[in-house]
């Protein structure tokens, strides 16, 4: 039984209107328990209102999710039982925070799902631990911390709440590549340490390319293909096709194609790259020092 | 000074909040120091991580800071010359980060007029500038729709017609695509791109991504409040520790050649784009290869 299943999903905005929009469109997919999966889609390709789906935040038109088993829209306990399974983290999650302090804020979750002090305690040092929140801070403000420092407090407090599937809507929007590595280390740790399924939702197929094990490709609402991230940038013409943008080194190595170098089509990163070049020169019988 | 500089600084130092420190520990400079000079015509990337002080210098160079020691000339006028605070708003425009702060105004060419309006331009010539200032950022038949309902790229490509229409010399952008996703970058990297072919403007782009960098005919790198490199992208871009070393990254063409070298190749470094990365590899290859028994180098028809 897999974690999570969307089955015939279809969902459309400002239906009866002529604003009509045709969000999702007959989505069907399985998401299975410790998965690392990136979703990439241009802008307007669904990504944002299929995940929205994931923890009941909008209803489908037609078709059904599953989680563990059971259609998380089967009863109103159910629904709400999701929100703690499935934890949603937005685009800019810092504008979010509100409470006086940065511990209160990562609280607030845990605190909704009726746990005890100790228990929310625990979680609260925990999750800040993973967020990279540093203990000194969970007494100031959240107003008063970096834009990073928000972005991970945000962050944490989803974390609180043990859920089984992290999903995060571009966590490193904005920020600079070290700020981005850091969000991402984070994430990758907490993904190894804790076991959870992590589902990010990127425009950079670069960084879906360092994490990700499995991408799950948007098209005009529709799923363009759902595979292992090799077999996805192997296709890299159809992805600059629909939009997308594909790593450098993928250019690279497709130029290389081009000129008739017999190197393989899904190199997406560099030292992947790299050693198949060793490899090459190894075959052509050219001597490197 | 020389002649074709349009932008200046002397030894510029820049602090936040002076006066308000603790006595015994004086703030860091946000700006350490910075003498530049950016010439006329030319598009400068200014590249850094957060807090390195890049839009702190931006802002110096419209006078919405100046420097606490030190220089800013924008067109030989002294940025500390309050009297001519107007010119020096005209010669130089900038963009912002976030599109949703920039517009004013309910509709497009409102927004993009009132720059224009307010500098007492008639209203004849003002209603040329917007056309104009619309058509080059490919926004005109949008004119006269409301800026709510636009994309973010399509939002910043408005801000940037508003700054054409006053004319500038020269046009600052702070981090204009780091809000926007890659469609919205690539509108407004084309919309740079004609704005140099069109006006021959200036334009000086702050940014974090070393790909829009790479664009550039010049690049600064700065770090805790100092430039560390100066030159053509393709030069700087050879310091790859160094720039590794501050948080930033380097193109990953350049990056594959690099270590392609350390294992011993001795591929040609003067490279960027990525088809420029796989004309290196290819060379290497065809130059390399053995003289007989070379097995199925198929490499060799496209490479004359």
């Amino acid at each position: 039984m897999s974690l999570l299943k969307v089955e015939n999903l279809s969902y459309s905005y400002n239906k009866g209107t002529s604003m009509e929009k045709n969000a999702v469109k007959n989505a069907s997919f399985e998401i299975e328990q410790g998965d690392f999966i990136g979703i990439i889609g241009h802008t307007g390709s669904g990504k944002s209102t299929l995940i929205q789906h994931f923890n009941g935040l909008i209803r489908p038109d037609s078709g059904r999710i599953y989680i563990n088993g059971e259609d998380i829209w089967a009863s109103k306990e159910r629904l709400h039982q999701i929100r703690f399974i499935v934890g949603l983290v937005f685009q800019y999650p810092e504008y979010q925070l509100f409470e006086e302090t940065v511990y209160k804020d990562i609280a607030f979750g845990p605190g909704n799902m009726g746990l005890g002090k100790e228990e929310i305690d625990a979680r609260v040092r925990e999750a800040a631990d993973f967020a990279g929140v540093h203990p000194e801070y969970l007494e100031s403000s959240p107003f008063d911390l970096s834009g990073g420092q928000k972005r991970r407090a945000a962050i944490a407090g989803v974390i609180a709440m043990r859920p089984q599937i992290l999903v995060l809507d571009e966590p490193a929007a904005g920020l600079d590549p070290h700020g981005r590595d850091r969000i991402f280390e984070r994430i990758k740790n907490y993904h190894k340490k804790t076991g959870s399924t992590v589902v990010l939702v990127s425009h950079s197929m670069e960084d879906i390319a360092r994490y990700a094990k499995k991408v799950l490709v948007m098209n005009q609402g529709g799923i363009e293909t759902f595979d292992t991230v090799e077999n996805v940038f192997s296709k890299a013409e159809r992805l600059l096709e629909i939009g997308l943008e594909v790593p450098m080194i993928t250019r690279v190595f497709m130029a290389l194609r081009a000129r008739g170098i017999d190197v393989p089509p899904d190199v997406y990163t560099v030292d992947y790259g790299r050693s198949e070049i060793l490899k090459l020169l190894e075959r052509e019988g050219i001597k490197h020092a | 000074m020389q002649e074709s500089a349009i932008l200046k600084t002397e030894d510029l130092k820049f602090r936040y909040n002076r006066g308000e420190e603790p006595a015994d520990a004086p703030w860091k400079f946000v700006l350490d120091g910075i003498s530049i000079e950016i010439e006329r015509g030319s598009f400068v990337a200014v590249l850094g991580h957060n807090g390195s002080g890049k839009s702190t210098l931006a802002k110096h160079f419209n006078a919405i800071l100046l420097p606490e020691s030190g220089k800013v000339y924008v067109e030989d006028i002294d940025t500390a010359d309050e009297s001519r605070l107007f010119d020096i708003r005209r010669a130089v425009g900038m963009v912002f980060q976030n599109p949703d702060n920039q517009l004013v105004a309910t509709v497009i060419e409102e927004d993009v007029a009132f720059a224009p309006e307010n500098m007492g331009i008639e209203s004849k010539e003002i209603r040329q500038r917007v056309d104009d200032a619309l058509k080059s950022v490919g926004m005109y038949e949008y004119r006269e729709q409301s800026p709510a309902q636009l994309s973010g790229g399509q939002k910043q490509r408005v801000a940037i017609a508003g700054i054409i229409a006053m004319r500038p010399d020269c046009i600052v952008m702070d981090e204009p695509t780091s809000m926007l996703d890659p469609r919205g970058r690539r509108e407004v990297l084309g919309t740079i791109e004609t704005l140099r072919g069109r006006y021959g403007i200036t334009v000086v782009l702050i940014t974090h991504y070393m790909n829009e960098a790479a664009m550039a005919d010049r690049l600064l790198v700065m770090n805790e409040g100092k430039i560390i490199l100066d030159g053509k992208p393709l030069e700087v871009f050879q310091n790859i520790d160094l720039i590794k070393s501050i948080g930033l990254d380097v193109p990953q063409s350049v990056e594959l050649i690099h270590k392609l070298n350390r294992e011993g190749l001795n591929l040609r470094t003067d490279i960027l784009s990525a088809d420029d990365c796989a004309d290196a590899i290819a060379e290497y290859f065809l130059k390399n290869r053995p003289a007989s028994g070379c097995k199925g180098a198929a490499y060799m028809r496209v490479l004359k």
